[in-house]
């Protein structure tokens, strides 16, 4: 489903990725893991297109986003990344429109639905994170969980076949990390293809199908959770299992 | 006091055509300026590097000058110095040259406005559009444009009260607006001279408008309040 390979990525000569090769599969939750500076968030903004990749390739359903650091052409990139959703750490909700139209906005002029339909489907996804009595709320009225809720919502609004999500708790306090953490888990329970960054390594192991830990720029251990947390090299980091 | 009294209906009649010279001068730069403005925003922003620096170099000198500067040259260079008065005489004339003295002059300091608007919109917001999809027109008219709109109100307030008062500077090149209209008075015109007061009077027009564009600026900044 989706296939990177070899990617390469710096930052005024400093290597961020160097190397890395990641495929996700259909129905497949891949946890990425790794200390922070490591390279996570550049390497899941590279695969959504938010940063450029240097050299290497990437394969969304079988199209090249990017192939040996060649990108397709604009309206292609565009077209490929609808794909995918992508979750921000800081929610990056609008905050001029309410919750409604937030998901509402691009169903309507990316997608071209209808009005109507574009609200049923958005008050059936704000049912699903649990926010239905929210659609007139603004996000400056919401908690921080809420507003993650509803930008996950709006990235599910866009039907994505992959939705990433970077470090989507790191802004919010332990309470408010569970109820998105469940709303996460719910949706790899339907069998969602997704990405995930994170620190939080207790629900890395149990939502990942798969668990890939990076250090500077390479992926150094990946594989099953249980695997990958029992290696040496990833035990060192996350303190678990010792 | 009589005198006043006797002399007020000749004043208020003079005052109000002058007036009407001062509207139509600030309604004409803010048509002109908003829009122009934006263009040379987006001139200080080009990544076309020659663009940016000749827009900010114009910018610096239009900021940097006296208004009342600008009017003189714009008004007596073409004709004095040129030998080409295309401004042509009269009154129509001398409110072009205003008008375009003053579009210039305002557009550059809007322009400064914007570009810090557009600037102050967090790039989450344009990731957020992008990763949704949307191409940069509508990034720039469904996400950007409303947010630079409440963060440009208060500043653009200030320049809109400013450019009120600015106006009666184009009496330099004796435009009749209202100024002109009250000073008439002390020359002597309609068998009244010698009399100052007609010229601070004009103080109350001035207060009177800017009361009413601080209500309704204050008006739309509230309208615009209803998110944070």
């Amino acid at each position: 489903m989706l296939n990177a390979s070899n990617l390469m990525k710096s930052f005024d000569g400093l290597g961020v990725l160097r190397g890395i090769s990641l495929q996700v599969n259909e129905g497949e939750v891949v946890a990425i893991i790794g200390r922070s500076g490591s390279g996570k968030s550049t390497l899941l903004r590279c695969l959504n297109n938010l940063e450029k990749v240097d050299g290497g390739t990437i394969e969304i359903d079988n199209q090249a986003l990017v192939k040996n650091g060649v990108y397709c052409p604009a309206a292609m990139q565009r077209k490929l990344c609808l794909k995918m959703g992508y979750v921000f750490q800081n929610f990056n909700l609008f905050p001029h429109m309410n919750v409604l139209r937030n998901l509402t906005e691009a169903q309507c002029c990316v997608l071209g639905r209808e009005k109507d339909q574009a609200q049923k489907y958005a008050r059936e996804l704000l049912q699903k994170v649990g926010l239905a009595d929210k659609e007139k709320a603004y996000p400056y009225q919401l908690s921080g969980g809420q507003q993650q809720r509803v930008a996950i919502a709006r990235a599910l609004a866009m039907d994505p076949e992959i939705l990433c999500f970077d470090e989507p708790t790191s802004a919010l306090d332990p309470l408010l990390t569970q109820e998105v953490l469940g709303v996460i888990r719910s949706l790899s329970a339907e069998k969602r293809t997704m990405v995930v960054v994170t620190h939080e390594m207790m629900f890395a192991r149990e939502v990942a199908d798969r668990v890939v830990y990076m250090e500077d720029g390479v992926i150094v251990a990946e594989g099953r959770p249980g695997e990958v947390f029992d290696s040496d090299k990833v035990r060192s980091f996350t303190g678990l299992g010792d | 006091m009589e005198l006043i009294q006797q002399q007020l209906p000749i004043v208020l009649h003079s005052l109000n055509i002058g007036f009407l010279q001062t509207l139509k001068l600030f309604i004409v730069t803010l048509l002109g300026a908003m829009p122009l403005g934006l263009v040379i925003a987006f001139g200080s922003m080009s990544r076309f590097k020659p663009l940016s620096v000749f827009t900010r170099v114009i910018v610096w000198i239009v900021r940097g000058s006296p208004l009342m500067i600008q009017l003189l040259i714009i008004y007596y260079f073409p004709g004095l110095v040129l030998h080409n008065p295309i401004w042509g005489g009269g009154e129509s004339g001398r409110f072009l040259a205003a008008a375009v003295a003053f579009i210039f002059n305002y557009a550059c300091y809007f322009s400064e406005i914007y570009r810090g608007g557009i600037q102050s919109v967090p790039v989450g917001q344009i990731e957020a559009g992008y990763v949704l999809g949307m191409t940069k027109t509508q990034i720039f008219l469904r996400v950007k444009l409303l947010q630079v709109i409440k963060a440009i109100v208060p500043p653009m307030s200030n320049e809109i009260i400013t450019l009120v008062k600015d106006t009666s500077l184009a009496r330099i090149i004796a435009l009749q607006e209202i100024i002109w209209a009250g000073q008439s008075f002390m020359k002597g015109s309609q068998g009244i001279s010698g009399a100052i007061w007609p010229m601070f009077f004009t103080a109350v027009y001035y207060l009177a408008f800017n009361g009413i564009m601080t209500l309704l600026l204050g008006w739309l900044e509230k309208k615009l309040n209803y998110y944070r």
